[in-house]
């Protein structure tokens, strides 16, 4: 048993399986950093009261969440070439850039129909106390309603969250070498080693170890903000 | 010369009149109780005078100058109205404190915002922090609620919401403190303690307008009562003679209600 984790077919594997999940955990934290504030954007757009603005925002975010995110990084990817438009950079960033920009999209729409509601939730009566105190709809905002609206969308954002850290996977479809492609890798051949199933299945022990600690830490957000109510 | 005048203000919600030709005035330091059934157009009158709705008719002066005016749009800007707003406070029937600050910030946070606009803030920025959380603190003692400085709404009873409240209304010094049904979010026990802050706001001649079902409270503490009913002010007279001896027969009905 001993000799098995301390074959050099062991340490090849492993070392393909990490190099692959940096590729997941980037595109996780670039897509959160992008999607959470462009969510928020999307959200006000979604809530305008200039109307033709709330309908083409609510068009796209239909158009985004009604059709599948693989169809969306294939198109992202493919269709500007072939239109001509223009071109990713070559490679494996170029793949990154191309599926970052369509996570970020993706995830924003989600978020901000998430956001919508945690606005909305937030009684009437705080607005108008922000308002007859002679506060600003940018100070109501900031200082009234803002944290109010975070504690209701933790759980439902979590959730997401989750989601993404195993949605990450999706990115092979374009044949970003994150963490499932490598272990795929093992059964067609990749370093002299083919016919391998397990580093497929142990993929998911990434998965598990990460999106534990990422439940354990949103979890502490939620009782952070359990001092109010 | 009367602090508030307030002049023929109509209001309508689409096809429903909520407001008619609603004309009174209110001198310095006096207190003006609003008595009404439910939908009698009370809260919207308040509403109104806290900017909070816009009427379709009629103007509003504070101190001989007018704030308000519907048939004048340069009365109605944005940025003038948040300012003309400070010259209201509005105590709401469901408090409506800020959950995540502590009774003190939720007292302090609305002084604070307007300090940063001033010229000097950031000269004097400790020392004038230091005189709001003072003054916050101070208005807590007056509500008997020194204590409770440091508590979030949550653990606090309604009661002592209610009268963080009014601590947070008043460190704003508003020309005139407007209350709506301050004590009908309230359990029976607990509406006493903030009768009791409003009656000694009234000694200390705060101008008030107070929409309440309190009749006792209205006829012994209001300098004068408004009744209205579907709009529109059916009797306004001194407080004693408008709840003991009504003129108006609808206001009768009303009151015969309240009496046992």
């Amino acid at each position: 048993m001993l000799e098995f984790f301390t074959s050099s077919t062991f340490q090849t594997v492993i070392s393909a399986l990490n190099s692959g999940f940096l590729k997941t955990l980037q595109l996780f934290f670039i897509t959160l950093v992008g999607a959470l504030p462009l969510g928020l954007i999307i959200s006000f757009g979604s809530m305008s009261r200039f109307a033709p603005l709330r309908w083409v925002t609510r068009t796209v975010v239909w158009v985004i969440r009604g059709t599948p995110l693989v169809l969306q990084i294939i198109a992202l990817f493919y269709v500007p070439g072939i239109q001509k438009w223009f071109n990713w950079p070559s490679g494996e960033s170029g793949r990154m850039l191309a599926v970052c920009v369509a996570f970020i999209i993706n995830y924003a729409c989600y978020f901000s129909e998430i956001y919508r509601g945690g606005i909305q939730g937030v009684p009437k009566g705080q607005q108008e106390a922000g308002l007859v105190l002679g506060m600003t709809r940018r100070q109501i905002f900031f200082h009234v309603t803002l944290l109010q609206m975070i504690k209701r969308i933790v759980p439902p954002i979590s959730n997401e969250i989750i989601t993404l850290v195993k949605d990450t996977s999706l990115a092979r479809v374009i044949a970003l070498q994150e963490v499932i492609w490598m272990g795929e890798s093992f059964m067609k051949g990749n370093s002299g080693i083919a016919g391998l199933t397990w580093p497929l299945f142990f993929t998911a022990v990434y998965y598990l170890i990460f999106s534990g600690i990422v439940t354990v830490l949103l979890g502490k957000l939620e009782r952070k903000l359990s001092f109010f109510q | 010369m009367a602090i508030l005048e307030v002049h023929h203000i109509e209001k309508h919600f689409g096809a429903t009149r909520v407001l008619e030709d609603i004309s009174f005035s209110l001198e310095q330091g006096q207190a003006l109780a609003i008595i009404g059934s439910s939908g009698s157009g009370k809260t919207t009158l308040l509403r109104c005078l806290n900017f909070l709705e816009k009427p379709d008719r009629g103007s509003i002066s504070v101190g001989g100058s007018v704030i308000f005016d519907a048939d004048n749009p340069a009365t109605q800007r944005e940025s003038e109205v948040r300012k003309k707003r400070l010259h209201f406070g509005l105590v709401f029937q469901s408090f409506h404190l800020f959950p995540q600050y502590t009774a003190l910030r939720n007292v302090t946070l609305a002084r604070e915002l307007l300090a940063q606009e001033q010229p000097d803030f950031k000269q004097n920025k400790k020392q004038i922090l230091e005189q709001i959380e003072a003054e916050g603190r101070e208005l807590l003692a007056k509500m008997g609620l020194s204590e409770r400085a440091g508590h979030y709404p949550s653990q606090l009873s309604g009661g002592q919401q209610q009268r963080v409240a009014i601590a947070r209304a008043l460190a704003l010094h508003p020309d005139i403190l407007c209350f709506d049904e301050p004590t009908s979010a309230l359990d029976p026990e607990l509406t006493g303690e903030v009768l009791k802050v409003i009656r000694s706001l009234a000694e200390q001649k705060t101008t008030m307008i107070i929409v309440t079902h309190e009749m006792a409270f209205a006829r012994d503490v209001a300098d004068e009562v408004v009744f209205m009913d579907g709009g529109v002010i059916v009797e306004k007279g001194p407080a004693r003679q408008v709840i003991e001896h009504p003129r108006e027969e609808r206001t009768r009905q009303f009151l015969s209600r309240y009496q046992g």
